[in-house]
């Protein structure tokens, strides 16, 4: 289920991927990878933040992990990212974690 | 015998890679994490060059590095879990073990016997021999439940063969005593305030002082009386303002001191606060450029020179420690990460990650006298630290 839950996600992907410009989607990767990477570590396995690897996001839909990213997590590390972010750069960015990131 | 000594020596020589093919010294040499690309940089900090390039060495995220007291010797702590040891001489990598799945720092014992590092995962202090990298000790954190133990930060080293660090989680600090021997003797301080998230050591090594993210404030421990507990300090630097998002966590690394002020970061504003030493209360707030994560001071004391978080880390500010004014405004390139200065306080190192380039800048007119270029570089290392308390 975990499995057939991973390939749908994945086809679902290439929409997401599209709702940002190419050159805003290098700088969301290099964000995703330094800046997410420095609380959730460069290969996204976790540090002060959770790991953000495909298995660890499995069961985590999308709108919730976007709506995490906007809004952070109250009472933890995680902060809002909505000053810096927007709700489509969100989504690219939960697309690309669901394909696994690594520099 | 004379004679053999010296055809051994040029075998030994001969053998060795790269850097040994002279004479050379350590004093003047450092290291630069390369994060991304998980390798390291040899560099002489007088020629301004690279000396060597030592790969291999995992997920260097959030990587630091100790040295060994001869200064020949790198230690460094990668996210992965994997601690290296590096010669610098050589620039080669000796030896290397994976010693647990994620973690965050560590520190050489005063009498450089013992490498310590700060585990997240799973929770704890795990203690090696500084030779051979075997196991020494463990130490596990507190339990958290599901099986989990609280993360460990700020782990410094200590006069007296002590290690010193906090747990994220649950918010203490621990002193590990190992000058009776190889079964450390650990005192436990709880309740010192929620989610240490970095600390310190002064550089007597008398006060620990954990920064808390769950809270406003700082941990303080003398160290010359554990038995006293922690003492909390500037617990109400931000009382009734909303704290603003923290897109990186400080850092409190070194001690910038001058005089009897110390500077650190606020947390969750965009100011660095004084603390009076004699009394362990606030002298002062600086408002800064952004989220400070580095503030250090020159050597001498005379200023201090601050990075700080995203959106606003292309940028430095360097302060007057005597007018508390900032003097200077740098915007030195995008992603500015971390600052070494040398030991006396000529120069300062800076990288900057997303220039790719190491920039060293003359510490006195604050201009850019070499650049060096580099793979997203974070953390710059320099030997001296061999023979400082607490880093
Ligand atoms: C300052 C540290 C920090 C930074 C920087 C950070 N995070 Fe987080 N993040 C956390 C922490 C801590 C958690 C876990 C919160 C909790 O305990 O519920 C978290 C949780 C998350 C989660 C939910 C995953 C889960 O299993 O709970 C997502 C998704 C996430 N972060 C994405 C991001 C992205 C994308 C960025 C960069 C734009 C980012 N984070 C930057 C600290 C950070």
């Amino acid at each position: 289920m975990v499995r057939l839950a991973a390939i749908l996600l994945l086809a679902a992907l290439p929409v997401a991927a599209q709702d940002v410009a190419p050159q805003r989607a290098a700088a969301l990767e290099n964000m995703l990878i330094q800046d997410c990477g420095s609380c959730h570590g460069l290969r996204m396995t976790g540090g002060l933040g959770a790991p953000l690897t495909p298995d660890a996001l499995a069961d985590w839909p999308d709108d919730g992990l976007v709506a995490t990213i906007l809004h952070g997590r109250p009472g933890t590390a995680m902060p809002p990212w909505k000053a810096l972010l927007s709700p489509d750069d969100a989504r690219w960015m939960v697309g690309r974690l669901r394909q696994g990131v690594t520099p | 015998m004379k004679r053999l000594f010296t055809v051994l020596v040029a075998a030994m020589i001969a053998a060795a890679p790269a850097l040994a093919d002279e004479v050379r010294s350590t004093g003047a040499l450092g290291i630069v994490i390369e994060r991304a690309a998980g390798t390291v940089a040899v560099i002489d900090t007088r020629a301004h060059t690279r000396l060597a390039t030592v790969e291999g060495l995992g997920d260097l995220s959030h990587a630091s590095a100790v040295f060994s007291p001869d200064e020949r010797y790198a230690y460094i702590f990668g996210r992965d879990g994997g601690l290296s040891k590096i010669d610098v001489l050589t620039g080669t990598l000796v030896n290397r073990v994976m010693q647990s799945g994620n973690s965050i720092g560590g520190a050489i014992s005063d009498n450089g016997r013992l490498v310590a590092v700060a585990n997240y995962e799973p929770g704890g202090v795990r203690v090696f021999d500084a030779d051979t990298l075997a196991p020494v000790a463990d130490i596990p954190a507190t339990d958290i439940g599901n099986g989990k133990r609280s993360k460990v930060v700020g782990l410094a080293d200590a006069p007296g063969r002590r290690f010193v660090f906090s747990l994220w989680d649950t918010g203490e600090i621990w002193i590990a005593d190992f000058s009776a021997g190889p079964q450390p003797v650990v005192t436990r301080i709880t309740d010192i305030g929620a989610n240490p998230y970095d600390a310190l050591i002064t550089p007597d090594g008398r006060y620990y002082v954990a920064g808390l993210f769950g809270e406003d404030g700082l941990a303080l421990v003398d160290l010359w009386h554990p038995e006293k507990g922690a003492r909390r300090i500037l617990d109400s630097y931000g009382r009734g303002e909303e704290p603003l998002p923290v897109y990186k966590m400080p850092h409190l690394e070194g001690w910038a001191v001058a005089g009897r002020h110390a500077f650190v970061p606020a947390v969750g504003r965009h100011e660095v606060l004084v603390i009076d030493m004699d009394t362990w209360t606030e002298a002062g707030r600086i408002p800064v450029h952004g989220q400070p994560v580095f503030v250090m001071a020159e050597p001498g004391g005379r200023h201090v020179w601050v990075n700080f978080a995203v959106p606003h880390n292309d940028t430095l500010q360097v302060l007057d420690t005597e007018t508390l004014a900032i003097v200077e405004t740098l915007t030195p390139g995008p992603g500015v990460l971390h600052m070494e200065f040398a030991p006396r306080g000529d120069q300062v190192w800076m990288s900057v990650r997303d220039g790719n380039e190491v920039q060293v800048r003359d510490t006195l007119t604050r201009k850019v006298i070499a650049t060096l270029p580099a793979d997203k570089p974070s953390g710059i290392f320099m030997t001296a630290r061999a023979h400082r308390i607490g880093l």
